[in-house]
């Protein structure tokens, strides 16, 4: 047994004191066992001390997605996370002064809380996988047996089956911070639940759809947030990735956002540069190769001005180095033979577009994946991507 | 006041079923949880679905291994239909997009799993509950303009009519603390089991048995609620479950001493035999003295290959890593016997029609039974599905012939009053909700377990009718509307104390040993005076203990082993 105190963000709309019906910190101490879980630190808490706190949970296992909460300001499952760790973690945090000693708990990010860590899932999240048809849709009548189907497909769409809809990558996306309209990780991810089916027969109108739609698959920012927050490691950025290789490469979407072409244009610009050259990634987003340069489409035209106060503010704040960076051709080269090391990476990615996912490596990663797969290093083609 | 013409209750597999089901009849269609759906306790279902799908195969074959495997308790007739409409509901689902395992050629692949003659346990890797109940939610999302869903609505009671006939129910919505009275033409529980009454328990923390208190209260029987599974491989103290599938892989059980120990206990079928008898020879191993210090033995599942075992067994990889820091594809991990399921529940035929006109169960709610003495693996999935669906296409048969019924103003005056009168009640020197939860469950575990006695289950009788009075005067914090957790879980509590006292009432009855039921003191199955089930209902008040026969068709009892 060890003591705890929990630090968890509170809101009691009906309290009779006035400083309870705006959000406020609340401490509580706990002693239990260092290897159950911040559930179980809340439960004692609500059991033993205060029945009003309330948080949404049930499988204590995490099967159920209920207890989707912030630990530490990390979007997980209380019931995943341990005392002790999380207890470390808060330690950690309050020593390099990024936060509390407490283990703090805060309901999950981007929905209205409705009461304590009870957040309103069904306005953001339910809203957003009902947006992406979640359902299959067969091309035709269902056979009299079963589907015949390759093995690898289902094994391969069972990573994204494994979500438990519990709000975790939701509620840690950057993405949907800047745009509440984001369709979202958890929603994308249920997308290519339908796309990577070989028994759906709406996939390239699917795809389509949430290539084109603005606040669609081309939203993401790619910063990985979302697979750090999911408690059943379904990645859900790795299948927002999937979903865009499939729309751009393989059903030759070009969408209206210029979303494919945007991140051809990070493709093409390191592998020639080694490292991002501002000065043609708008150009080459929008004017893809050397037809769209000569012969610019208006949209591209409008883009690119449309652009100009993003440059300018890349400038302003220091992501795009200085103006001379923005001339063509002053970008530096990497030393050496470096180039050509990126170039290797590159051609070792695209000989093998095999998909591997946890289902098939398992947990150890690189251990696990040179004893059991032939190509360990192929598992993230889109990293090179980034 | 919303009317359906079915009104399910309950949103795991059994009442998602019955609600596509009734809404392909083209009746309107409500279907209320407590939780979101997606929360449902069906998750937690890892290995698998039962059904003779293969040529080779039969539903006879499959009929004899559930009938066995019951201990001769189930009723052959229910078993029958389970057994021959699983293929067909197999195909079903895989027609609406479960994402079942497939064999290299492409066609749906089986595992072999406790109690079968055959490997006929379909599944997606080791989260078979999780990704049909989703695939179903879909299909909710699918048929939305049919189906009315109410989200986090806590029912309280049932509404029955002058003529004792089922009406509709009351029901909370949590969001608000509003109070409403659902109107429908036919009810199905659908509100799954009641394993909250003991702890440690696989069981999620909303299976209070709230439905089959709701059904016992308005007059339904209860049956075979002696009959309590505990699942051979739990993770000790917590309790969380290892799926059996872990065995169909081929991992072995070993005692402290590293000896595979079902070789004296189940000499052909091992690992697989039926869940009470591993249960058993664990808990023997274990009491005298072969098992590990803190109370368990152990699983290997290092035996079976790791790539498979990535393929599918990942959930309980998780588990292990997440829940006990055990790495299960490298060192054996320590497990014990732990409450899993209730084969008992509210007496249904095989339409899941209760005893109340208008009132159909099914799920771990209900006992149709086929389950009797003892559950196989794989086979509750394939329970809530099939008489899932058939109350669904009953209960729409069922509105179409009849009209709404008139509900007395005071059913939901009555509910709510008592709602309100817990809310407002001031604590004076009684005691916590989470403290009498606490010490029924500890008393479960210890007396109505594994093995049972006369003086153990009396004394946990006792305990419970205590706790029962106790429990009238529990007091809450919480004051308020929104969300108000508080008085949700008095009333739960109030629901596992009347489930619990059955279960005893029940346990104390049976003098003999069979299925889950083995007594100490009576260690033979009893043919003679014990083939037959217990009923218990609420009589003039207070709870009846009678009996009802054991449909037996073409398979007599016989020996039992593994």
């Amino acid at each position: 047994m060890s003591a705890y105190t929990l630090k968890v963000r509170r809101y009691q709309p009906e309290s009779e004191e006035d400083d309870k019906r705006g959000a406020y910190w609340e401490k509580f101490d706990v002693e239990l066992d260092p290897t159950l879980s911040v559930l179980d630190g809340l439960l004692q808490a609500k059991n033993d001390a205060d029945g009003t706190l309330a948080v949404r949970c049930s499988c204590r296992a995490a099967i159920c997605g209920s207890c989707g909460v912030k630990i530490n300001g990390q979007s997980t499952l209380a019931c995943k996370t341990q005392l002790g760790e999380a207890a470390e973690e808060a330690a950690r945090k309050a020593r390099t002064g990024d936060g509390d000693a407490e283990i703090t708990v805060e309901p999950m990010g981007n929905m209205p809380v409705i009461k304590d860590l009870v957040t309103d899932m069904e306005s953001t999240h339910w809203k957003k996988f009902r947006r992406v048809t979640p359902w299959l849709l067969p091309a035709g009548p269902p056979p009299e047996r079963e589907y015949i189907v390759p093995a690898e497909s289902m094994v391969d769409v069972t990573q994204s089956v494994a979500c438990i809809q519990c709000g975790a990558c939701v509620s840690s996306c950057l993405s949907m911070e800047a745009d509440p309209e984001f369709v979202g990780p958890a929603a994308l991810a249920k997308a290519y639940r339908f796309v990577g089916d070989p028994r759906d027969g709406q996939t390239t109108e699917r795809l389509f759809d949430l290539a084109n739609d603005p606040h669609g698959m081309y939203d993401c920012t790619h910063c990985f947030s979302c697979i750090d927050a999911c408690p059943k490691d379904v990645a859900p950025m790795n299948q927002i990735m999937r979903l865009r290789r499939l729309a751009g490469d393989d059903h030759g979407i070009r969408d209206v956002n210029n979303g494919h072409s945007h991140e051809m244009a990070f493709v093409k610009n390191i592998r020639k540069k080694g490292t991002l050259d501002e000065s043609l990634l708008f150009q080459e987003s929008y004017a893809p190769g050397v037809k769209g340069k000569l012969l610019p489409r208006v949209s591209a035209i409008r883009g690119l001005l449309d652009s100009i106060p993003t440059a300018i503010r890349g400038i302003r704040t220091g992501k795009m180095r200085s103006i001379p960076k923005l001339i063509p051709g002053v970008h530096h080269k990497l030393p050496g033979d470096a180039q050509d090391h990126v170039k290797h990476i590159y051609e070792r990615a695209e000989e093998s577009k095999i998909q591997l996912n946890l289902y098939i490596i398992g947990e150890g990663g690189e251990e696990d994946a040179s004893a059991e797969a032939t190509e360990p290093e192929s598992v993230e083609e889109e990293s090179a991507t980034a | 006041m919303p009317e359906h013409d079915v009104l399910v209750i309950g949103a795991g597999l059994a009442g998602q079923r019955a609600a596509l089901a009734a809404a392909e009849k083209g009746v309107s269609v409500g279907i209320i949880s407590k939780v979101h759906p997606v929360r449902s306790h069906s998750n937690a279902a890892q290995g698998g679905i039962n059904a003779a799908l293969d040529v080779d195969d039969s539903w006879e074959s499959h009929a004899f291994d559930t009938i066995k495997g019951s201990d001769y308790l189930g009723d052959q007739d229910a078993i029958e239909v389970m057994c021959r409409e699983a293929p067909d509901e197999l195909l079903h689902l895989e027609h609406i997009g479960v994402t079942f395992h497939r064999n290299e050629k492409g066609e749906l692949g089986t595992r072999a799993f406790g109690g079968a003659s055959k490997a006929r346990t379909y599944y997606v890797a080791d989260i078979t509950g999780q990704a049909i109940m989703h695939v179903l939610y879909e299909q909710l999302m699918k048929y939305a303009d049919q189906i009315d869903r109410y989200e986090e609505w806590f029912t309280t009671d049932l509404a029955i009519d002058d003529e004792g006939r089922c009406v509709g129910a009351v029901t909370r919505n949590i969001k608000d603390g509003s109070t409403e009275m659902f109107k429908a033409k036919s009810v199905v529980l659908a509100s799954g089991g009641n394993g909250q009454i003991w702890q440690p328990t696989t069981n999620a923390l909303i299976c209070t048995g709230d439905g089959i208190a709701m059904a016992y209260r308005a007059g339904a029987t209860l049956m075979d609620m002696e009959m309590i599974q505990y699942h051979p491989t739990t993770l000790a103290g917590k309790g969380f479950l290892i799926t059996e599938g872990a065995r169909g892989e081929g991992a072995h059980l070993l005692n402290a001493k590293g000896e595979r120990f079902m070789e004296k206990y189940a000499p052909n079928k091992m690992e697989l035999a039926s869940r009470d008898v591993v249960s058993r020879a664990e808990q023997t191993e274990i009491n005298e003295g072969r098992g590990f210090p803190d109370g368990t033995v152990a699983l290997d599942v290092t035996v079976v290959p790791r790539k498979r075992i990535h393929e599918a067994l990942r959930e309980i990889v998780l588990v292990g890593r997440d829940f006990a820091g055990v790495d299960i594809t490298r060192e054996p991990i320590h497990i014990k016997p732990g409450n899993h399921y209730t084969m008992g529940g509210v007496k249904t035929d095989i339409w899941g029609r209760t005893d109340v006109p208008g009132l159909y169960a099914a799920g771990e709610v209900a006992c149709v039974s086929v389950h009797g003495g003892n559950r196989l693996g794989a086979n509750s999935l394939l329970d809530t599905l099939i008489f899932g669906r058939r109350c669904g296409e009953d209960g729409a048969q069922h509105a179409k012939g009849h009209g709404f019924g008139q509900v007395s103003r005071t059913v939901l005056s009555d509910s709510e009053s008592r709602v309100d009168e817990i809310i407002a009640r001031q604590h004076e020197g009684g005691r916590r909700v989470s403290e009498i939860k606490a010490e029924l469950g500890k008393t479960m575990d210890e007396k109505v377990a594994v093995f049972r006695d006369e003086e153990g289950i009396q004394s946990a009788l006792d305990t419970v009718r205590r706790l029962k009075e106790e429990a009238k005067s529990v007091a809450i914090d919480d004051r308020g509307t929104i969300f108000n957790q508080d008085v949700l879980g008095a009333i739960e509590l109030q629901n596992m104390l009347e489930n619990a006292e059955a279960c005893c009432m029940s346990a104390l009855e049976r003098k003999e040993s069979r299925g889950a039921q083995y007594r100490t003191d009576y260690p033979e199955r009893n043919d003679e005076e014990w083939l037959k089930h217990i009923d218990v209902s609420l009589n003039g008040g207070g709870p009846e203990i009678s009996y009802s026969p054991v449909t037996i068709t073409d398979w007599q009892p016989q020996e039992r082993t593994y």
